[in-house]
């Protein structure tokens, strides 16, 4: 497999070889031969997955064979309508959204959206959008809300475009008043982070009353390459700073950022898009029927109070402490 | 300008002596100028020769824009704490006690309750000397705080911003601030309660992309340089050189992003006039 990462090479060396025994005239004869290796490779994956640096997922996470929305949006829902353009502009290709059924309920879906291939990539932006593709986002989640349909967000981006036409058109206001307007909507928001999570361009579509997590997602103030520039002037210290950086599943579950993590199939989503979708499909239903029933007033609050307590200080008359 | 040469390069030239009275004199970020201390101070730490409004400390805004004797801090004990153990060249923990030190200042904006022009409000600035005026938890908390005591007091707010934007030494939680803050500012909002934005040189990154760009008014001093990214990183992206006066004040302006841009001696009555209009009530006495 050309994609395979560093840490994935011994574990796909293992496939092959079962796989080559597999196909041999005799498999019968082979079978002591087949399972011990089969045994191994199920350890060594564990070993593998169970250890994974917080670099080693940041490649999980931007793997080029990682389901993206559209993937995750054909898997999940029927009779899905993409709606373009914000009215104003144009159509960000950044971010794609539309109206969908989920379980048989309407749900307007939202996401980021990489390209696969370098063509795809560039007609995509590589996920990275102006400032119409958030104005697209927050009037679709305008028609939910008149309309009383929850919405569900994919994060997937490196972060909003820096050029010069994103800020002549006011990258910094659109993605703002998203953050604003996300708070005040009547209707249940789950964010899901399935890939990379970079930064303000990330949150723009994130602020909801559940936010997810895929199991080697990252979400990040900055990327890591970002950071190690701004640290050590070296984009290529980026493994040592993504270390650094606490933007790992686990790490944002307890920072009290997510509230859930959703495991991902053996060796990544990249490896069983259908597998990946499933688990999405199950950490969605439940979180949206622990709130779809609530009102326009209790989901408001809600999402305030959840954002509301993020971050760490201490104060002078109180203890110290987080809350 | 020569006469900042090394002294060794204007060994015997008498210009010299400028140099060891360099205290009275000072270089303008913005037109590279050398100018006369005194001559700034006195126009309220504008350039003379091209107006540019030179940085300044958050107490020192206050002053300017506050009646005397009329602003009352809130929250000034909440101190960063270290959630991530971050540490690079330095510790995290290090950085804060010297910009503390630094600054006299617990943390990146100072908040609290003023009066301008005799109109009651709340009012928040930025300290851009510590640490950049990058937003973490306890700017976040700070902000959202005074946000939340507007609402209760029914009183407008002013945030006057100065800042590189999210704090990366708190990662994730850094960068939650500019949902949270957002969400005070919905709130405001939602009470009819007026709020008052005002970007000051610089105003880049999560600060620019949260609570900054919401202004029902936005006004800018003048030449500040405001954006989401910085123009290096923009230009390393398109690999081309960036238009002329790109992400200043008076781009903004042009590109219909900012509502005014006020020269630092009309803010504060540019400021009076605003809150007169929000009023429902007349201004107490100065
Ligand atoms: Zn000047």
């Amino acid at each position: 497999m050309p994609d395979g990462l560093d840490f994935e090479r011994p574990l796909l060396d293992l496939e092959n070889r079962i796989a080559e025994l597999r196909a041999d005239a005799d498999p019968l004869g082979r079978s002591d031969e087949i399972a011990k290796l089969e045994d191994r490779l199920a350890r060594l994956r564990q070993r593998t997955y169970s250890t994974l640096t917080a670099w080693q997922r940041t490649q999980l996470a931007r793997h080029p064979r990682r389901p993206r929305t559209l993937d995750y949006i054909r898997l999940l829902t029927e009779d899905f309508v993409e709606l373009h353009g914000d009215r104003v502009f144009g159509d960000d290709k950044a971010i794609v959204g539309g109206l969908g059924r989920l379980d048989g309920e309407s749900v307007v879906v939202i996401g980021h959206q990489k390209g696969r291939d370098t063509r795809e990539n560039l007609a995509r932006n590589f996920g990275m959008p102006h400032p119409e593709g958030y104005r697209k986002a927050l009037r679709l989640m305008e028609l939910a809300e008149r309309f009383g349909k929850p919405i569900l967000t994919f994060i997937d981006t490196p972060g909003a475009y820096p050029g010069v036409g994103a800020e002549e058109r006011g990258q910094a206001g659109a993605i703002a008043r998203n953050l604003r307007e996300m708070a005040g909507l009547r209707t249940p928001i789950i964010a899901v982070v399935i890939g990379e999570g970079g930064s303000g361009g990330a949150l723009a579509i994130g602020v909801g009353n559940r936010v997810l997590m895929l199991e080697y997602a990252i979400y990040s103030v900055i990327s890591p390459e970002g950071c190690a520039a701004i640290l050590w002037g070296d984009r290529a210290k980026a493994p040592e700073a993504s270390e650094l950086m606490r933007i790992t599943a686990p790490d944002l579950l307890r920072l009290g950022v997510i509230d859930a993590i959703i495991p991902e199939p053996v060796g990544g989503a990249h490896r069983d898009w259908e597998g990946a979708a499933a688990n999405v499909r199950a950490g969605v239903r439940d979180h949206l029927w622990q709130i779809r029933s609530k009102s326009g007033d209790e989901l408001v609050r809600e999402r305030y109070e959840k954002f509301r307590k993020i971050g760490a200080w201490e104060e002078e008359s109180l203890p110290a402490g987080q809350r | 300008m020569a006469w900042f040469r090394s002294k060794k390069d204007d060994a015997g030239a008498p210009a010299r002596k400028v140099v060891i009275a360099e205290g009275l004199w000072i270089k303008c970020e913005s037109c590279k100028d050398i100018v006369y201390r005194a001559e700034v101070e006195r126009s309220g730490r504008v350039c003379p020769k091209c107006r540019y409004p030179f940085r300044i400390t958050a107490r020192e805004r206050i002053a300017m824009l506050a009646d005397e004797g009329a602003f009352e801090e809130q929250d000034g004990s909440l101190q960063s704490l270290d959630p991530l153990g971050f540490k690079d060249t330095k510790r995290y923990r290090d950085r804060l006690k010297s910009a503390q030190d630094k600054t006299g200042l617990r943390e990146a904006v100072v908040c609290g309750v003023a009066r301008i022009g005799g109109w009651p409000t709340v009012l928040c600035v930025f300290d851009f000397d510590f640490m950049g005026g990058s937003m973490a938890s306890v700017v976040g908390e700070k902000l959202t705080r005074a946000i939340e005591l507007a609402v209760q007091k029914r009183l407008p707010v002013i945030i006057v911003s100065a800042s590189g934007g999210a704090r990366m030494q708190e990662g994730i939680l850094s960068l939650m601030q500019m949902a949270k803050t957002s969400a005070a500012l919905e709130r405001l909002a939602s009470e009819r309660l007026p709020y008052l934005s005002v970007l000051t040189d610089p105003t880049t990154g999560g600060v620019t992309a949260s609570f900054a760009m919401l202004g029902d008014v936005i006004l800018a001093e003048p030449r500040a340089l405001i954006g989401f990214a910085g123009p290096r990183v923009i230009a390393e992206t398109i690999r081309q050189p960036l238009p002329e006066g790109f992400q200043r004040s008076e781009f903004l302006l042009e590109h219909g992003q900012v509502d005014l841009v006020v020269e630092r001696r009309d803010l504060k009555d540019t400021v009076r006039r605003i809150l007169a209009f929000f009023a429902d009530r007349p201004a107490l006495p100065v």
